[in-house]
């Protein structure tokens, strides 16, 4: 009776310890961010090296480079994903050497990626310090953890379906576009919001990519800087950067809720009308 | 359905019932069906799993317009059998295929042979309904389409007709629409039925179509093949006794030996049931075994 009360005690103070870490980091972003934010902070270009001004052009830059990684890595791993789940088997040579692969990939420090993504496409492919550069070394980050989630979800969707659409006489690959991939659209759905989360929250991979230009970009060859990198400025090398940095932060946070939402209700949405409509 | 078995005087057991002492209540098989012409004749089939042998020397004819239940214990190969009429096994990593088999002087196993054809002709229905996640119209438009059938006038008149079919037509033709899954599990198995039947395919394997549903849906479904019989060729797998007596013309007994399944008799349903040749079989229909 003791053992079992202690035993709740101890796994609720664990849950409250996990919120209450949660809460704090938020209030303190709040607290220190919510002050700062108004519409001309959103809609202004900084000034005084971010101590002043606003944050659009770093906007822009983010929404860019994010645009740029998620368009390189969503078609690259579902393509992946499929050939993982539908036409290799799990225990072949083949496969385990691209799981293990990804299982690596997955474990590279963020800096080791921002070194290749310098010397691989600012230097030896000429894109310099560019939204580029940026974008597709993210796309490489991203990679393993799309791949992966992409896969599980297509593994995971019903074998009867398979089956059924065979003895249909359907071909695999129209099982596949009609009845298995939607099943695994939530799981596709949810991969590309961690990507696009890790792709969104990343510094220093950026740093030697992307660059620092804090101008509003014109193409995608322009340097640009991402939030996360502006954060990281405005705390470390600009002294009394610190308030504009915790709005900046407030910012990223709830750009990434946002995103992150919009993209569920629209998959459960689309996936309804689906059923629905013929 | 229930047309006095003296009827079928061409049969080959014509002639009085011997006196069995019968376990499963009178015996009624369905109307006289056929010229016994073989649609699909199977010859020294063997299937392997991996290192495991599931068949060994399978040799028998489904004949055209006919029923024909396959019986036997679990594990004996019977689902096994079925898949390797349609080329289901091809799905499965590391199952072999030996033997013949020929549907309509085709031959089922040729390499070159047209895989996805050779399943609009042969349709499977099985154990458990899979209706695929969309509308009930969508679910029967769907393989339609992808044989390439094209205008919405003709694929409405087919959906029409299968449902009608089935006997679904009146319960679902208000809500086409609607999500196929939300059906009851019934309804599910007819409209997988009528999905099949959509292709006009010649042959349909069932792969114990009635075990998962309740005895009022299983007899429906049940009511449904024995329709079905003479317009269509049925191979159906089932573990009921007085179902598989009630509908089949013709009875195969699949039987786990050591060396893997093995056909221990194939005959007349009436036959197999009422005089066994086989004292496996005589044990089976009677209960004793199995």
């Amino acid at each position: 009776m003791l053992k079992n009360r202690l035993a709740t005690v101890l796994i609720w103070l664990s849950a409250a310890l996990i919120c209450a870490v949660f809460v704090c980091l938020l209030a303190d972003m709040l607290r220190n961010g919510l002050p700062r934010l108004s519409w001309s902070f959103l809609s202004q270009a900084p000034s005084d090296a971010g101590r002043a001004g606003g944050i659009a052009p770093i906007i822009v830059s983010t929404g860019l480079i994010v645009l740029v990684a998620v368009s390189a890595a969503a078609p690259l791993s579902l393509a992946t994903a499929i050939l993982l789940s539908e036409f290799s088997s799990p225990n072949s040579r083949f496969c385990q050497v691209i799981e293990r692969s990804l299982e690596v990939l997955a474990g590279v420090p963020s800096i080791v990626f921002g070194l290749f993504g310098n010397a691989f496409f600012c230097i030896y492919l000429g894109l310099g310090f560019s939204i580029l550069s940026g974008g597709l070394t993210l796309a490489c980050m991203a990679l393993p953890i799309m791949i992966n989630t992409a896969t599980v979800g297509l593994r995971s969707a019903p074998d009867d379906y398979r089956l059924c659409a065979a003895a249909l006489g359907m071909s695999r690959g129209a099982a596949l576009l009609h009845l298995l991939l939607p099943a695994a659209a939530p799981a596709i759905i949810a991969g590309l919001m961690l990507g696009i989360a890790r792709a969104g929250a990343e510094t220093a991979a950026l740093i030697f990519t992307s660059g620092y230009v804090d101008r509003m970009p014109d193409t995608l060859m322009d340097s640009g800087r991402a939030l996360s990198v502006h954060i990281y400025d405005l705390a470390m090398n600009v002294a009394g950067g610190d308030a504009n940095a915790y709005a900046s932060a407030l910012v990223l946070v709830v750009l990434l809720l946002i995103i992150n939402s919009l993209a569920s209700s629209l998959t459960q949405h689309w996936l309804r009308n689906r059923i629905m409509t013929s | 359905m229930t047309t006095n078995t003296s009827n079928t005087s061409h049969c080959a057991d014509n002639g009085n019932p011997p006196e069995h002492a019968y376990t499963l209540g009178p015996l009624q098989v369905g109307p006289p069906c056929c010229d016994p012409e073989p649609l699909l004749r199977v010859d020294n089939l063997s299937l392997h799993y991996a290192d495991k042998i599931a068949l060994e020397n399978i040799s028998l004819a489904i004949y055209r317009g006919c029923i024909t239940a396959l019986i036997g214990p679990s594990g004996c190969g019977k689902t096994s059998f079925l898949s390797s009429l349609n080329r289901l096994t091809d799905m499965i990593p590391g199952c072999r295929v030996s033997g013949s088999i020929r549907f309509d002087g085709l031959d089922v196993r040729s390499p070159n042979l047209d895989v996805q054809h050779l399943r609009r002709d042969i349709g499977m229905i099985f154990q458990k309904p899979v209706p695929f996640p969309l509308s009930i119209r969508r679910n029967i438009e769907l393989p339609l389409r992808e044989h390439g059938m094209r205008s919405q006038a003709e694929i409405n008149d087919r959906l029409q007709e299968v449902l009608r079919d089935v006997g679904l037509w009146d319960e679902v033709r208000e809500r086409l629409e609607t999500p196929a899954q939300a059906l009851s599990g019934g309804q599910q198995q007819r409209l997988c039925i009528a999905r099949a039947l959509a292709l006009q395919p010649k042959v349909l394997l069932m792969d114990e179509p009635c075990s998962a549903l309740d005895p009022i849906a299983s007899a429906v479904v049940e009511d449904l093949i024995s329709r079905l019989q003479g317009r269509y060729t049925i191979v159906i797998v089932t573990h009921n006794l007085a179902q598989a007596r009630r509908i089949a013309n013709y009875a195969a007994l699949f039987w786990m030996q050591e060396r893997g399944g093995r056909l221990i008799e194939f005959g007349r349903c009436q036959q197999v049931f009422e005089a066994p040749a086989h004292r496996l079989t005589a044990a089976y229909v009677n209960g004793q075994r199995g």
